[in-house]
């Protein structure tokens, strides 16, 4: 309790003080509250990971009831990667933040945002109580809202912006719908209520519930088709908020799923297949149209979606471990959803971070622009090459341990040999694997279009190297990363208190056994990781060894004896995806404008692609464009002539007066009617 | 350890039969044996011209790449012997790891800053996501089937009996030797004698690489080739004695470099553009084993 109310002292100090600080001090005192308000809730979860359940009550208003704060494994593990990624964030934000010193009551704004937002975080996770948690729910989209528009003067960047908030809203709406219903049955505002509804009430309704939640959840996550806010608001944002936002913003919409998805009891099976078809559709979608975009922010955006349908494959396969009384697939499952959370915070905001670098030194995040980046940016092309083979899911970085956790549970999940249960693992292998695929593509293109090659465009000033200051929390973030994918065993291990929460659902049968037998596999994967770096390492020694005395004449690149410049003659990110996209076409909606090279002597050519959101165009656009439509029948109403709205006025007062007895000489009619 | 030793024994003279095979084809007498891996021996006696474009990608690409099958090496058990590295889900780390090597190679070939290696690049990178759903699909049939899930186990336990079973074999085979082709950038997606850049896949990916490294990423191709022959091999030695097995080894071995080689000699290069629907293709093949094992396990009924 003490400490929560530390906390909470800590907070709202610091909101006080920030906006009459000079503007260095704003940003450090910041970024020390929340390195201190990280350590403090921290300390307080830590011992919830190893299985303490805490629980506080707080006397709260007449209007919200007693306030159960309950912190369980699950809120630990979320808070703890919540803390981690803020920290980085805040770290990075300090340095990266240089640039807008002047706008300085802008910074102050942001300052306070930030800590609102890690406090709601925070927050969010263990609040129990429906009507206190949607008000933090609404700080965090408020305050994360705030600090997406920084740039508030860039139209773009308020209109990402505006589509954010409108669109989270329309999820708060669903869960507001959600905690209605549950309340107006129960009687109650604690979570508990929840499982005690769906207990009472039949499969079907619960299951109707756990939508509601699930629809209102996704929005925030980004599942597809909820998502269309999410490419729009990452590439506005500044870098380091981009990378917090889709490392730990979104995935607090996967916590409140994971939270729903404890308490509500339902048919377990039909909620797996619905969440599995969900997830891949996301997943694919996602890196399909990654692949393609020509902006790092909107590219690493679209990737975010992808790895969230890889979550949610995760987290059907649990439910459906749920559903068939496995608790093999429970581990797995829930196990490769959990990890996977946190490694996607931890290489998302890694690739966000490296995104910002490259901005702030080169200013266009446009990947065609760049090229030869290793050569002035060394740092930040190793980090972006770490981080770009963890997402992919390659061995030895953490990526790999994640999607093989998801892997081992799509096969182990086909021993149960039922028809349509097959089918649609089948399906999830099948996604997995082009998601993998698709992803090696879309990244081989953004690492080797940016950092490889020659330089493809004339900066004003060359670009250079980012700050230690910058670099350090990106070191932090690619030390953990490291170290996921060489010692898996203990995250692992760290997560058995977690997925307990799940395993106690179902009646036990050889539960030790299969937890004892993932440990040896993931101690195997690490010996594997190990063996693959200790080998990589000897091969190249052999090679220094062997090649050392010989003679290494450097010359230019082979071109067919053409030995000029060839800057403009290397192969663009565009180029390099074509066949792809030629393969794609037909799927997905793309525009192209074309100026084709004409004459002997061609003197200007241009291809363009712009490649559009086909189901933003069908879910938002046009219903939005129908909507426009129906209200402009309307317009008349609104005429600008002062006496009509004096006079809408009078009709609207009249109505509300004469309701009762218009309501009353209808029933006598009836009545009359009746009676002949 | 004995899969280790027996694929590294073959990858010395698979390239060859591969070659004197081809050269029987089409008349002429051809070289020895083992003349492939002389060349590629001395390669690695030679020093290597670097592009003032490259860095420090281009340098660790070719060692990673090696790294990675050799890694994937460790993996194929032998008939009854576990491979080095065995656990439940290996397949899984299979794939990933080659997938790793195919990473670098790509970047190492973008490193150059080339406007031809981009296009192989490009090529590489979509055929091999291409074939990755066969392979899975492929594995996942078998796991299905035996109810395990690592390479050993599966092999250990997949008993051939009924005809479907023979028939789901065959057409096994006939999918891992493709993944084989395609992987290795061989006759039906990639002809690796062609003479015109703009029609290579992988050929134009190494323009740059010489010496040391072009011998390592060429070796490493035998080395694939006899990797997935003794992947073919284990469908086979199922239940025998370890000298049967040796001598069942070596002839899938001798037989998949024929293959290979009446292959390349008789049949042309598909149409670049047809490619991704012939690797996608596999796809099929794969889902229709998997078809195939339920059918055996009496799921259709």
């Amino acid at each position: 309790m003490a400490y929560i109310q530390t906390y909470m002292a800590i907070l709202v100090a610091s909101l006080l003080v920030i906006p009459f600080l000079k503007v260095t001090w704003k940003g450090i005192i910041t970024l020390s509250v929340v390195i201190l308000n990280a350590i403090l809730s921290g300390y307080l979860v830590f011992p919830a990971l190893l299985g303490e359940k805490l629980a506080y009550v707080f006397q709260g208003s007449l209007v919200t009831g007693e306030i159960p704060v309950r912190i369980d494994a699950l809120s630990a593990w979320f808070i703890l990667l919540i803390n981690f990624t803020v920290v980085t964030g805040a770290l990075y934000g300090l340095h990266y933040m240089k640039a807008y010193k002047k706008q300085s009551s802008n910074i102050a704004l942001h300052c306070l945002a930030f800590l609102l937002m890690q406090a709601s975080l925070t927050a969010i996770c263990v609040i129990q109580n429906s009507l206190v948690f949607l008000f933090a729910w609404e700080i965090m989209t408020i305050s994360s809202f705030v600090l997406v528009i920084f740039e508030y003067y860039k139209q773009d960047t308020l209109k990402a912006g505006i589509n954010f908030l409108i669109q989270s809203h329309a999820g708060v709406l669903l869960l507001t719908l959600g905690f209605i219903w549950v309340y107006y049955r129960t009687g109650s505002y604690d979570f508990n209520a929840i499982s005690q509804f769906s207990v009472t009430y039949p499969h079907i309704v619960s299951l109707g519930l756990f939508f509601c939640f699930f629809i209102g959840f996704a929005v925030k996550a980004g599942f597809v088709p909820f998502h269309t806010w999410l490419p729009y608001a990452h590439p506005a944002s500044p870098s380091h908020i981009s990378g917090v936002m889709s490392g730990v913003i979104i995935k607090i919409g996967i916590f409140g799923i994971l939270r729903m998805l404890q308490l509500i009891e339902t048919d377990y099976m039909v909620l797996g297949y619905i969440i599995l078809v969900f997830s891949v559709i996301s997943g694919i979608y996602g890196v399909m149209l990654a692949i393609l975009q020509h902006n790092l922010k909107k590219l690493l955006a679209y990737h975010s979606i992808e790895n969230i349908g890889i979550i949610g494959i995760g987290i059907g396969l649990g439910t459906l471990g749920l559903g068939q009384q496995s608790n093999t697939l429970i581990l797995l499952g829930f196990g490769g959803a959990l990890l996977h959370v946190l490694n996607h915070s931890l290489f998302k905001s890694l690739l966000f971070y490296s995104a910002g670098n490259v901005y702030q030194s080169t200013h266009t995040m446009n990947i065609e622009h760049f090229g030869g980046l290793v050569k002035q940016m060394p740092h930040t092309t190793v980090l972006f090459l770490i981080a770009a083979l963890a997402i992919c899911g390659l061995p030895p970085f953490n990526g790999f341990v994640s999607e093989f956790l998801i892997y081992s549970g799509l096969f182990d999940g086909m021993a149960s040999k039922e028809m349509l249960n097959l089918m649609v693992l089948l399906f999830s292998v099948f996604g997995m694997v082009l998601i993998g695929g698709l992803a090696l593509l879309c990244f081989t293109k953004a690492f080797g279009a940016m950092f490889l090659g020659n330089p493809r465009h004339q900066f004003h000033s060359a670009p250079k190297e980012s700050g230690t200051g910058k670099l350090v929390p990106m070191y932090m973030a690619a030390l953990f990363i490291v170290a996921i994918g060489l010692f898996p065993q203990f995250f692992f291990r760290l997560m058995s208190e977690p997925l307990k929460l799940y395993s106690n659902k179902i009646i036990i049968s050889g539960a030790i056994s299969s937890a004892v037998s993932i440990g040896e596999t993931m101690q195997n994967i690490g010996f594997g990781a190990v063996g693959f770096i200790v080998l990589g390492l000897l091969i190249f020694f052999i090679r220094r060894k062997v090649t050392a005395q010989k003679p290494k004449p450097i010359l230019t690149t082979w071109g067919c004896a053409y030995v000029g410049e060839t800057e403009k003659m290397q192969y663009t990110a565009s180029s390099f995806t074509r066949s792809y996209r030629k393969l794609v076409e037909p799927m997905l909606s793309i525009k192209k404008r074309k100026i084709e090279i004409e004459g002997v002597f061609p003197v200007f050519g241009r291809h363009e692609t712009h490649p559009q959101d086909k189901i933003e165009e069908f879910f938002i656009d046009k219903p939005w464009n129908l909507m426009k439509v129906f209200f402009g029948k309307f317009r008349f109403l609104q005429n600008g002539n002062p006496q009509f709205y004096v006079l809408y006025g009078a009709v609207f007062i009249a109505l509300i007066i004469g309701f009762p007895v218009i309501m009353e000489t209808i029933k006598k009619i009836i009545y009359f009617l009746n009676q002949i | 350890m004995i899969s280790l030793v027996l694929i590294v024994l073959t990858s010395l003279f698979f390239m060859g039969i591969v070659v004197r095979t081809k050269s029987i084809a089409s008349g002429r007498k051809g070289p020895g044996l083992f003349q492939p891996m002389k060349d590629v021996i001395r390669l690695w006696k030679k020093g290597a011209v670097y592009s003032k474009t490259t860095s420090f990608i281009f340098q660790i690409a070719p060692s990673i790449y090696f790294a990675s099958i050799i890694m994937a090496i460790l993996v194929i058990p032998f008939g009854q012997y576990k491979g080095i590295v065995s656990f439940d889900g290996d397949f899984v780390f299979f794939a990933y790891v080659l997938a790793l090597g195919k990473f670098f190679s790509i970047i190492g070939a973008l490193d150059t800053g080339s406007s031809f290696e981009g296009m192989g690049a490009s090529r590489e990178a979509l055929y091999s996501m291409l074939a990755e759903p066969a392979f899975f699909i492929l594995m996942g049939s078998f796991a299905l089937y035996t109810g395990h899930t690592s390479f050993h186990e599966i092999f250990v336990s997949l008993h051939f009996g009924s005809y479907i079973s023979y028939g789901l074999g065959t057409l096994a085979t006939f999918v891992l030797m493709m993944i084989a082709m395609i992987e290795n950038s061989r006759m039906p997606v990639d002809d690796p004698k062609t003479h015109l850049e703009l029609t290579m896949v992988h050929e134009v990916m190494i323009l740059d690489n010489s010496g040391f490294d072009l011998g390592l990423i060429l070796y490493g191709t035998n080395l694939k080739f006899a990797m997935y022959g003794a992947l073919i091999t284990n469908f086979f030695t199922g239940s025998f004695s370890i000298g049967v097995s040796i001598l069942i080894f070596l002839a899938v071995q001798f037989f998949f470099a024929v293959a290979v080689g009446i292959l390349e000699s008789f049949s042309a290069r598909y149409r670049m553009g047809n490619n991704a629907q012939f690797i996608f293709t596999l796809t099929s093949i794969s889902i229709l084993i998997f078809f195939g094992v339920l059918l055996i396990m009496g799921k259709f009924v």
